[in-house]
């Protein structure tokens, strides 16, 4: 069978390319001070710790908790603009071809420990472990919870490991002063990162499955996107390839409309018949008929007969 | 249960996007006029030290 590993690369190319541009600014790591400009005006679409000496613009999870921190709480247009512009376009396409945070589990996930798993036991539970975050500390906790008369950022402070490592380490390794002041919170959350690290390396992707709050918000746009991965039924074999290739286990069916499908489109790369595709046309509307024919014939003599047969069958 | 097993029955929703993008800028909109995006950026230029696991 021969792989589309090309649009994998381009995925890798678009992450590091994302990242640079969103977390590039070197003068902030070098002299443990963050960036000021007018870019800060401005949230992009995934996750972006803004306390990190590298951001070079706003996180909308950020904003949002900065709006309900207000003591007169406000509808946050600003953030809902961003957040429903980037859902309605991209849905979880920001987690797989643009989000940092992604792009290092993806990165932790290729080192050869472990016996690799797509999902953690029990993930039917788990999966929705992000809606809570979502709504306990993202909404209702960085409205209600307080540090003496001041409330607190509840996600950014208890769980996203994100600002310890694009943040807090870089700006304790230059600045003297922090150090002064780690606690026992700077111990919690190097220990949810580590935490995230060692999982990372055996799940695919275990912030992104069972504890991001933006991820859930988007998940909620997938299916309603622009951006699409179509599933052409009559040209699919049924050979499994696409579910075998996807990091969540998700069925054709369900890729691109499940609120878990990051759109990395893996499942594309792997295609024999070239079904799933990004985009509307069908790439193989005129010659379903002799595609199909033509891989059905080459797994059977190839690779998986059973497989074949069981569809012959029906 | 038929909340869990409804999941893998929905279908992509083709041109509901164009409506949702409208609501986000005009969402964006009004948030500029109340000057809200001034808010983001007097966030975002201080060092939130509660944010990175400091404070």
């Amino acid at each position: 069978m021969k792989h589309r590993f090309g649009l994998q690369r381009i995925r890798l190319l678009f992450q590091i390319l994302y990242t640079i541009v969103t977390n590039g600014y070197v003068y902030g790591y070098l002299q443990g001070k963050i960036y000021k400009g007018p870019l800060k005006y401005a949230c992009v679409p995934g996750l972006n710790c803004y306390s990190c000496p590298g951001a070079t613009f706003s996180c909308p999870l950020g904003a949002l908790q900065a709006a309900l921190n207000e003591r007169q709480i406000q509808i946050p247009f600003g953030v809902l603009g961003f957040l429903f512009i980037f859902g309605s376009i991209f849905g979880r396409f920001v987690c797989g071809w643009l989000c940092p945070f992604g792009l290092f589990q993806d990165l932790l996930h290729r080192i050869p420990l472990f016996h690799k798993r797509k999902r953690l036991p029990g993930h039917k539970v788990l999966k929705y472990g992000k809606y809570l975050v979502l709504v306990g500390l993202v909404l209702v906790g960085s409205s209600v919870l307080f540090t003496g008369f001041a409330k607190i950022p509840a996600f950014c402070k208890y769980l996203y490991p994100s600002g310890t490592l694009m943040g807090a380490i870089p700006l304790l390794g230059v600045n003297e002063q922090l150090q002064s002041q780690i606690g026992g919170l700077f111990y919690w959350k190097l220990g949810i990162l580590m935490g995230l690290v060692i999982l990372s390396i055996k799940i695919y992707r275990p912030f992104c499955q069972y504890l991001c709050p933006l991820g859930a918000v988007y998940g909620w746009f997938n299916r309603f996107s622009l951006v699409q991965i179509h599933w052409e039924q009559d040209a699919c074999i049924s050979c499994d390839a696409c579910k075998e290739a996807c990091p969540v286990n998700l069925r054709p069916e369900q890729i691109s409309v499940s609120a878990e499908c990051i759109k990395c489109g893996k499942c594309i790369s792997v295609c024999p018949t070239r079904c799933l595709h990004y985009g509307r046309k069908p790439k193989v509307e005129k010659k379903h008929g002799q595609v199909k024919d033509m891989i059905a014939t080459k797994c059977k003599m190839e690779q998986n007969p059973n497989r074949i047969d069981k569809n012959e069958n029906q | 249960m038929s909340f869990w097993s409804r999941t893998p029955d929905k279908k992509q929703k083709r041109g509901y996007w164009l409506p949702l993008l409208m609501i986000g800028i005009v969402c964006l909109l009004v948030g500029i006029y109340q000057e809200q995006l001034t808010d983001i950026y007097r966030k975002a230029v201080m060092i939130c030290l509660e944010c990175i696991g400091i404070g």
